[in-house]
């Protein structure tokens, strides 16, 4: 029993995986902070009302064009999808990672959370 | 108060959440989410979209560490996570139908006593070797520390685990936060699981159920870049802390402070729910 030295090698892939995704997303995050804070640092803050945040700064396609303009905030949000991705990029290094070992229970069953999490992305 | 004063704060109040956070398993919300809407008067939706980003960011800053030294079970998570992120879309579907408020003082009760059992029971011994034939089929076992203090453990009671897992997302989806609660408290007190396999493991899936919700609070605009700016790097800086000091943290120690952070927020849910938030 115990973890054998195919889930060791597994384990070091997951763990760089999640700290190039947490590290990546962080600078992004960072970078569009500080243009962010330059540019509006002095204005008042105005989360008191909810407002609903402009599709610009959700839909990918809308977050992807201002990227290329410096839009500080679709910068932050570019960051925030790639901090939303690595748990679901995890679920996928995972399944790929068992079917190396040849653990065909466990390839299922990440198969199966990918699937309930595709529901819950897209059809929901 | 001006962009320039707002940001540090919120920096701080989220390095604190995600220290919290990836010690117990519990995610960042609990801290951010009464913090952002009572101290700093932000929008109750604003401040649900950044509580989303704290997990996410909690979750996956303090695993990177946690799988790595071997804290976090992989196969237990991703066996468990089939029962959360089922149970999350069938909350979402539920949550039309279910008096929100009234389940919201339920649970808080609910999580006011395991708050209550986590701390009186245990004699901390050795890990539990469970022999259970579907816990063995599924290789829900894993091993703590290294040398010659190598400890063995095997899960118990996998399908009520896997139930209460089950009633952990469905409670996710109906009520935004508190899953990680029922997490560590499945673990622990139902599968026998190590104390810090139960929180790191619960850290380490907490950041899937939030981002299958990701979606939907994106669409509806809940999540404000400025704000979820200094949310997610306080979270990171802070997770990464909690992370180094796990290992060297006293079981007893962090269950007490597991106890005092779901007892606070059993209080937030039936504040809640009262006031019909």
């Amino acid at each position: 029993m115990a973890t054998s030295s195919g889930d060791k090698r597994l384990e070091r892939v997951i763990s760089n995986l999640l700290r190039t995704g947490v590290l990546l997303s962080g600078l992004v995050v960072l970078l569009g902070g500080i243009l962010y804070m330059v540019r509006y640092g002095n204005n008042p803050v105005a989360y008191a009302q909810f407002h609903g945040e402009p599709e610009i700064y959700w839909s990918l396609s809308a977050i992807l064009k201002p990227v290329s303009e410096l839009k500080s905030r679709s910068i932050i949000q570019l960051g925030l999808l790639l901090l939303i991705a690595t748990p679901v990029a995890r679920v996928v290094f995972c399944l790929v990672g068992f079917a190396f070992e040849r653990d065909w229970t466990y390839v299922a069953i990440s198969a199966g959370v990918l699937i309930v999490l595709a529901i819950s992305l897209f059809v929901l | 108060m001006t962009i320039l004063e707002f940001t540090p704060i919120v920096f701080v109040i989220s390095l604190f959440a995600g220290f919290l956070g990836s010690l117990t398993g519990l995610g960042g919300g609990v801290v951010v989410t009464p913090a952002l809407t009572i101290l700093l008067g932000v929008d109750i939706r604003y401040a649900i979209g950044a509580s989303l980003v704290s997990v996410i960011a909690t979750s996956s800053g303090a695993a990177a560490a946690y799988v790595r030294d071997g804290y976090s079970n992989m196969r237990i998570g991703m066996f468990l996570e089939i029962a959360t992120t089922l149970g999350a879309v069938y909350g979402a579907f539920l949550a039309t139908h279910v008096p929100v408020s009234a389940l919201s003082i339920v649970f808080g009760v609910v999580l006011l006593h395991s708050a209550w059992q986590s701390n009186r029971q245990h004699k901390e011994g050795a890990p539990h070797l469970a022999n259970d034939p579907l816990s063995r089929r599924l290789r829900l076992e894993g091993s703590l520390g290294g040398g010659t203090t190598i400890e063995k453990y095997r899960a118990g009671r996998v399908k009520t685990g896997f139930s209460i897992m089950f009633a952990a997302g469905t409670l996710s989806g109906l009520l935004g936060i508190g899953s990680g609660a029922l997490k560590v408290i499945a673990m622990d007190q139902a599968m026998r699981i190590p104390f810090k396999v139960s929180t790191a493991t619960s850290n380490f899936m907490i950041g899937v159920t939030a981002a299958a919700s990701a979606g939907i609070y994106l669409s509806r605009g809940y999540i404000a870049p400025g704000l979820a700016m200094p949310v997610m790097l306080g979270v990171l800086c802070g997770s990464l802390m909690g992370a180094r000091l796990l290992p060297r943290m006293e079981v007893k120690t962090l269950r007490r402070v597991f106890g005092v952070v779901v007892g606070v927020m059993a209080i937030e849910m039936i504040v809640k729910g009262i006031t019909g938030g």
